[in-house]
């Protein structure tokens, strides 16, 4: 019996996405997520990797299909059928992925404002505390933290990105040092700077990443949501030794932090909660 | 150098290029040149975009100097404006078969030229910042210098243009004159270009 | 309407035959000799970035940095990025195949400028000496092709200058073909030939011509300005004297970004010409396509900063471009829909160019779905800079346009020599290539996401066994090319006659002898109004009908 190639169609299509849905929960290729955004991006991550998984094994099995059952015989010297175009059909695939574009791209906007990325930079806690003075001066680029729960301030840290080492400086205490200490839970804001060449910040378990520019701050705020300690990587080329110029953060539980902090702040009045 | 294959090929080519393209295709030798002036356009527009984005974004540094005096400048777009008047006259001349009026304008046209090259270094040397002073001076010698290029250019383009249309044994006739109507096109060119980078480094 | 020349003229003029190669070597105006200067030149500069890669991929078998010194790491990667952009990609799919067809495509005996095609050529050979002799004499460049201040600035001078020139030489080297192409497409078409009767290649290098001539001299020119900071030590690009780093990305991408299309656009007008061959059936929406050919040329030139998500850029600039970004899949998804409906329900011959083809069309896919993913601002944010975009745009200009480079000398090289290559070897060299590309740059998808950037001669141990996959990938790659090289040199001096048309394909170049005569055709060129005129209507379609519509008997 003929089955109506409607119906092998809609089946095969229906295998095709539910196969790309099965492919998209199942297969993880991220490494652990330690802050607030790494959820929030391993789900737009997710939403990516099904829609492309989908489109990508539907091309790739037309496309083989088409290869064998359409490939030339022996016996055939002929040509194909003179088919020159079909007015709906491309209708059809133009609409459906600008459809899916549309789609993805308001997603990825409604993903990029809850990792903080459309609140305006610079307008953050940072200007209450050491830094007062420098509090109007303009930030080029980064993410901003939303800092829903106003109870919690966001812990305000100085990078400065060298040739080839990132240094962390605390206004709050006067600390220095060479590797980033933060407490779980609660945010965090770099004002980034470089010394010499552009460097670039990232934590991968993080999932985020700003330049570090010379002459131009800019920011990046992140809550680690995680203990641990996870690798900081410089992202720009920035020299022979861009590939070792690492540096590590450790995410530790408050109780932990706070006492971090507290034996290595200088002034008397750093501590605060 | 050339094999006699490629010395045929060369002639065939040149006769397509020719010979063919007149009677085909009509002469699309200006169509190559304004191509290449939109490139050329395309150069200054990265200038004045990066000029205009340091002037957006990058305040002058305390105790930098970036001032322009308008005279000098005023005088230069005259004299521009002006040498494309006279270009196009000489231009009408040469259609009306008048090579000794074409030569008399393009004379003028490369004075004019040439009268704002000096006023352009005059104005170099009395202002009172140098290429690597700030940001905004850099620029400014940039563009400008780039510009100045373009006038050499095209006062040696003129000249090249006024000797090739000498009554005897010129080449420039009422009939054929590409050459100067490629030099009268850029010349356009470089005039009209000056008027923007007038607007957008003195005026703004 | 008169373009037949002269009897006389015809018997003069010699015929183009291997046994003169010495024109290969001179400054010859034919646009069939440029062409083929084009292609093996960039083939030879091909070799030379290939090398420089399998040392990359010898440094990172191994974590740590012990195959070279990590300076001279830095200088290979720029030399890789540069040789194979400016002097393999970009002049093999715009030059190479671009001077050799399109005058056949728009029925004219040569280029618009033939003198100023040769000049064009003969900066490259120069150019591209200059930038790799600079490794041995002064040190190459160190900043990578991108060449961002203030590294470009710091790093030894002398290499990143002579840098700064190959890649001026050569961006003139483009600006005057694309002013060429141009000229030829629309003022250089035989009488009676509309634009809306060229074959697909035709619009698609008036695509990228259009994008050469408005993007280069954006480069060319900020290239200048990065020099005078080296040379002159003005501070346009450096922040210690007051100077701003972002702009130049700003202007770098400006061209660089559309430099993408120059490299894959001509890519996408030799497959629409290679599919309808070898599937036997018209190319499908010949209209849709050229519309989406100049909807990406339009919006592939406001989309550049979507290179500098993580740079200083605002967050209303991050969006705008993402979405500018992302909506140039559309157009492209409508190329690669209409390619598959091309093939199907063709007579397939599953020869060597076709599957070359259709590589490029999986990798091209993938390559596309990762670059849809890279545009969205949050998903950049974790894997810019690192191994997933080092593997992306790999998909894009290998997996795309390479891979097309391929397909085209296989499509084209009876045409070029009158010979055939080895069908054997021809399908040994894809599945080598193809089995090789993937297995060197699917891995890195991988490697970016979990945490290894790109630029790094030394990397966490971690990733040392997908490192070394990759690199066995890369060694495949290379070994992939030995049955290519043997097939080109032996095929030409021993391959089987190939005929006129072996293809039987109807686009102009086919109906002329093989190879051609100087000034294409003996007598008129002929008026390809139906390039695509293969298939047989669907009523008369049965197993027995032997052959489809002979251009010739149509009395074109």
């Amino acid at each position: 019996m003929q089955i109506p190639s409607a119906i092998v169609t809609l089946i095969l299509g229906m295998v095709l996405v539910l196969g790309g849905l099965w492919i998209g929960q199942t297969i993880n290729l991220l490494p652990v997520g330690a802050s607030a955004n790494a959820p929030i991006y391993d789900e737009l991550f997710q939403v990516l990797f099904t829609i492309g998984a989908i489109l990508f094994i539907g091309i790739v099995g037309l496309l083989v299909f088409s290869l064998i059952r359409f490939r030339r015989r022996n016996d055939q010297l002929g040509d194909g059928i003179a088919i020159e175009g079909n007015l709906p059909l491309e209708i059809f695939w133009t609409a459906v992925p600008a459809v899916v574009i549309l789609f993805v791209g308001l997603y990825s906007y409604d993903i990029y404002d809850r990792m903080g990325g459309m609140v305006p930079l610079g307008h953050e806690g940072m200007a209450h505390h050491a830094m007062a003075d420098n509090g109007d001066e303009r930030i080029w680029g980064g993410l901003s933290s939303k800092a829903v729960d106003g109870e919690a301030m966001p812990l305000p840290v100085e990078v400065t990105a060298m040739q080839f080492a990132f240094l962390f400086h605390y206004p709050e205490g006067d600390i220095t040092a060479g590797e980033l200490h933060v407490p779980a839970n609660r945010p965090v804001t770099l004002r980034m700077e470089a010394k010499d060449v552009i460097h670039a910040f990232w934590v991968p378990e993080f999932r985020i990443k700003q330049d570090v520019i010379p002459g131009q701050p800019t920011q990046l705020s992140f809550t680690a949501t995680r203990p641990g300690s996870y690798p900081i990587v410089c992202a720009e080329l920035c020299g022979p030794y861009h590939g070792g110029m690492r540096s590590t953060v450790v995410v530790d539980e408050p109780e932990v932090w706070e006492a971090w902090f507290s034996s290595n702040a200088k002034s008397d009045d750093s501590t605060t909660t | 150098m050339t094999s006699t294959i490629s010395q045929a090929s060369d002639e065939a080519s040149s006769e397509v290029s020719s010979d063919h393209g007149h009677e085909e295709h009509g002469d699309f030798r200006m169509f190559g040149l304004a191509t290449f002036l939109v490139a050329d356009a395309m150069t200054f527009a990265g200038f004045f975009a990066a000029y205009l984005t340091f002037k957006a974004v990058n305040p002058l540094p305390e105790g930098a100097i970036f001032e322009l005096e308008l005279p000098l400048p005023i005088l230069n777009t005259v004299l521009l404006l002006v040498s494309s008047a006279t270009f196009h006259k000489a231009g009408q001349a040469i259609r009306q078969g008048d090579n000794g009026r074409c030569r008399r304008w393009l004379l003028i046209s490369a004075g004019l030229g040439i009268a704002f090259l000096a006023s352009q270094m005059v104005e170099y040397f009395t202002l009172p910042f140098g290429l690597a002073d700030n940001l905004y001076a850099s620029t400014f010698y940039a563009a400008t210098g780039f510009h100045g290029l373009h006038v050499t250019l095209g006062a040696l383009m003129i000249l090249i243009v006024w000797w090739q249309a000498r009554p005897e044994g010129g080449r420039i006739t009422a009939e054929d004159h590409f050459p100067l109507e490629a030099a009268e096109l850029y010349w356009h060119f470089v005039d009209g270009i000056w008027v923007v980078l007038f607007v957008i480094l003195y005026l703004l | 309407m008169t373009v037949a020349t002269p009897p006389e003229i015809q018997s003069a003029v010699p015929r183009l035959q291997p046994s003169g190669w010495i024109r290969y070597f001179s400054f010859s105006v034919d646009h069939k000799v440029i062409g083929l200067q084009y292609l093996v030149c960039g083939f030879a500069f091909y070799l030379v970035g290939g090398a420089l890669a399998g040392a990359i991929r010898t440094e990172l078998a191994s974590p740590v940095s012990d195959f070279m010194a990590r300076d001279v790491y830095n200088q290979v990667l720029t030399l890789h990025g540069t040789v194979m952009i400016f002097l393999w990609i970009v002049p093999v799919v715009n030059g190479a195949f671009g001077n050799y067809l399109i005058p056949f495509y728009v029925g004219a005996r040569d280029m618009a400028f033939p003198r100023l095609n040769a000049v064009a050529f003969w900066l490259i050979p120069p150019a591209g000496l200059m930038l790799i002799s600079s490794y041995f004499l002064t040190g190459a460049a160190q900043s990578g092709w991108t060449a961002y201040p203030p590294l470009s600035i710091t790093t030894p001078a002398a290499g990143q200058v002579i840098w700064i020139l190959s890649v001026l030489l050569l961006g003139g080297s483009s600006i005057f073909g694309g002013i060429n192409f141009i000229a030829t497409i629309l003022k250089l078409r035989r009488p009676g030939l509309k634009l809306m009767q060229l074959p697909m290649y035709c619009w698609a290098m008036l695509g990228t011509s259009i994008l050469v001539v408005l993007s280069t001299p954006v480069l060319a020119g900020t290239l200048v300005l990065l020099s005078f900071d080296i040379v002159a030590h003005t501070g346009f690009f450096n922040p210690g004297l007051g100077g701003n780093v972002v702009v130049y990305q700003h202007l770098f991408w400006f061209y660089s970004h559309p430099a993408v299309y120059i490299m894959v656009l001509p890519a996408f007008g030799l497959v629409s010409e290679i599919l309808p061959v070898h599937a036997r059936k018209p190319l499908f929406g010949y209209v849709t396509m050229v519309y989406s050919i100049m909807a990406i040329v339009g919006l592939g030139l406001i989309v550049w900063a979507h290179h500098m998500f993580t740079s200083g850029t605002p967050p209303w600039m991050r969006l705008f471009f993402t979405i500018a970004t992302a909506f140039i899949a559309v157009p492209t998804g409508i190329k690669f829909f209409n390619w598959l409906a091309t093939i199907w329900g063709g007579r397939i011959n599953l020869n060597s160019a076709m599957l070359f083809s259709c590589g490029f069309i999986v990798n091209f896919v993938l390559g596309g779905i990762t670059g849809v993913a890279l545009a969205q601002v949050p998903f950049d944010i974790h894997v810019h800079d690192t191994y997933f975009v080092v593997a992306h745009f790999h998909y894009i200009v290998f997996g795309g346009s390479v891979f097309v480079v391929f397909a085209s000398v296989y499509h084209w090289y009876p045409k070029f020599t009158g010979r055939m290559l080895h069908e054997g070897l021809g399908r040994l060299h894809c599945a080598l290539t193809f089995i090789g590309f993937n297995l060197c740059f699917g891995p890195q998808h991988w490697l970016g996401l979990n945490g290894m950037p790109r630029r790094v001669a030394e990397y966490d141990p971690q990733f040392t066994l997908i490192n070394q996959i990759s690199s066995v990938g890369a060694l495949l790659m290379a070994v992939s090319t030995l049955p290519f090289l043997w097939n080109v040199v032996q095929s030409a001096i021993s391959g089987p006659l190939a005929g006129d048309n072996p293809w039987n394909a109807l686009t102009p170049e086919w109906l002329t002898t093989s190879p051609p005569p100087v000034e294409n055709w003996v007598g008129e060129a002929p008026l390809v109004e139906e390039p695509y005129g293969y298939g047989v209507p669907i009523d008369q379609l049965d197993l027995a009908a032997t052959s489809g519509r002979d251009l010739w008997s149509s009395g074109k």
